[in-house]
């Protein structure tokens, strides 16, 4: 079985992002770029299922500029076998981005595809399922654990009240949550073995995929600023403020 | 134009996230319907119906949507898009399953998660943790939104004049099946809607300091119990218990954060809280820089004589 893992491009989480004076977005420029953290979680997730026998190649798939390749490099230095950049420098909206998986999944015909369950990016959270959608595949979506059993899946899945567990039919869509596993380290040696995998590079329009956005970000402004508030000496002093100033009490 | 919520309910009452959407769904104006999705739900379509503002209830009740499945909840979306101009549910793991399903369905772009209603096409929405707000203009002719509910207030009912509707549930192809569940039982209010929250960072070391230290004071003050990530990674803490960038959004009253050093990916998920409380022996940590009151110093000392004092 194949696993198809798409990864993204984001800033890296350590990074405090700021907003351009100018509100016209982020500013990314000399900012440290990363594989986003929830994918590189789905590429180990995909490279333990091939060490436990369960899929025979990972192909690592990644949408975005040039540098996209890094990514994909990151992901063949931890263990995918080859990748596919489709390269653009336009933004790539979740439903733009299921669309074009899902033409490279008719290509690829993978047994699984597992991906992150959301960009720390955009936080939009919907890719996984829409490509589910579009293939008319089941879905599992924030997985802590996956058990892959012949032709179906046992997905636990962290949801609001605590966990639930689905089975699905393969072929199917997994998307991973933040304790589904630890991401190993690439070591030294396989990231100089990762270069020389092959990437294939392609563009939207060869899979003749309309990539036009659908939402216009008319401006992008700092959230609203909370002040820092003041210290507090004792226990008693916090209860009279709470009680007489806040009036939360 | 005509809106449809789907709500969030425990098939006996309409819980609050819902009220809020409400809120979200006034603000773009036009009439308003509610889906009750789920089996076994009447209870709950009756207290629907006092929502205030709302139109219409629909139900759905069926055996294929009793346990909050994606395929199923997103092929009725889909069936009875054709009649709105725009879609809000309460963004929870529900509809963040569902909702981008039945979106790419209608080949419509779903806005995620906003926090203010600029105009019926135009939203604001929190990107990168929070720390840039994107005004965004949907091109789509039918919205599909889900609404950060930590960002709007909750509707107060009416008098239950809604119309209620059946609505036959097509059966679908099977897709995923529900195998088996797990949840956390708690007396307590529910974190999303609580008044109160104190939560726990990985400086309580352990499970069982966590549930030593942080249950006294939120039992004291009728208070949810969150967690950062650091301590629901560590195992301190369940999953759900988590408050943050991919945890849960919360805006309550009072926000006490114990031993949680502020995080950005935690700071965006309760920095709409009222009133912020920091208790950190570390007198950097960023906690502070968003806390009302901070004190610094020993938690295991000040957590204790804070819900002795509250008596």
């Amino acid at each position: 079985m194949k696993i198809l893992v798409p990864v993204k491009r984001v800033v890296d989480y350590n990074i405090k992002v700021h907003v351009k004076a100018d509100g016209s977005g982020v500013d990314l420029a000399n900012v440290k770029m990363s594989m986003n953290p929830f994918d590189e979680i789905a590429v180990e997730e995909a490279l333990r299922l091939r060490e436990a026998g369960k899929a025979s190649e990972i192909i690592a798939v990644s949408i975005g500029p040039d540098k996209a390749q890094d990514t994909l490099r990151t992901a063949l230095a931890m263990g995918a076998d080859r990748g596919i950049l489709i390269k653009t420098d336009a933004t790539v909206e979740p439903l733009a981005v299921a669309k074009l998986l899902k033409a490279v999944v008719a290509a690829e015909a993978p047994g699984l595809v597992i991906l992150g369950k959301q960009a720390i990016d955009d936080d939009c959270n919907q890719t996984g399922q829409m490509l589910a959608a579009l293939l008319g595949w089941p879905q599992a979506t924030f997985a802590s654990k996956v058990v892959i059993d012949g032709t179906a899946a046992e997905v636990t899945r962290e949801v609001d009240g605590g966990l639930q567990t689905v089975a699905v039919n393969l072929p199917a869509v997994i998307t991973a949550d933040l304790r589904l596993n630890e991401p190993r380290y690439a070591s030294l040696p396989n990231i100089m073995k990762a270069k020389k995998k092959p990437i294939a590079i392609s563009s939207p329009a060869d899979f003749g995929v309309d990539i036009t956005p659908r939402l216009t970000v008319l401006k992008t402004a700092d959230p609203k600023a909370r002040k820092a508030g003041i210290r507090v000496g004792s226990v008693d002093e916090l209860i009279a403020k709470l009680k007489t100033e806040a009036e939360v009490l | 134009m005509t809106t449809l919520i789907i709500a969030e309910h425990d098939g006996q009452t309409v819980k609050d996230a819902t009220r809020k959407t409400l809120t979200a769904a006034l603000a773009i104006g036009g009439d308003i319907h509610v889906l009750v999705a789920g089996h076994t739900v009447g209870a709950a379509a009756t207290a629907a119906r006092r929502l205030a503002g709302v139109g219409k209830v629909l139900v759905a009740d069926d055996a294929s949507l009793a346990h909050d499945l994606a395929e199923p909840l997103a092929a009725l979306i889909v069936a009875l898009a054709p009649a709105y101009d725009a879609i809000l549910a309460p963004s929870n793991a529900v509809t963040k399953s569902a909702l981008p399903r039945a979106a790419a369905l209608l080949d419509v772009m779903q806005v995620s998660d906003i926090i203010a209603v600029v105009a019926p096409d135009t939203f604001e929405r929190p990107t990168y943790a929070g720390n840039a707000i994107e005004t965004v203009r949907s091109s789509d002719a039918l919205k599909l939104i889900t609404v950060r509910t930590a960002s709007f207030k909750a509707t107060a009912d009416g008098t239950g004049e809604a119309v209620v509707d059946a609505i036959a549930v097509a059966p679908v192809t099977s897709f995923s099946r529900f195998v088996g569940e797990h949840l956390t039982e708690s007396s307590r209010p529910e974190l999303a809607a609580a008044r109160v929250v104190v939560s726990g960072g990985r400086a309580l070391a352990s499970a069982e300091n966590f549930n030593a230290v942080l249950t006294p004071l939120a039992d004291r003050l009728g208070a949810a119990i969150g967690a950062s990530r650091a301590a629901v990674d560590a195992g301190y803490a369940p999953n759900d218990w988590q408050v943050g960038q991919t945890g849960k959004a919360v805006s309550p009253d009072l926000y006490i954060a114990v031993g949680i050093s502020g995080a950005i990916q935690h700071i965006a998920g309760m920095k709409d809280s009222k009133v912020i409380v920091a208790i950190n022996k570390d007198e950097e940590a960023p906690i502070f820089q968003v806390a009302d009151y901070g004190i610094v110093g020993d938690l295991f000392e000040i957590v204790p004589a804070l819900t002795k004092a509250l008596g």
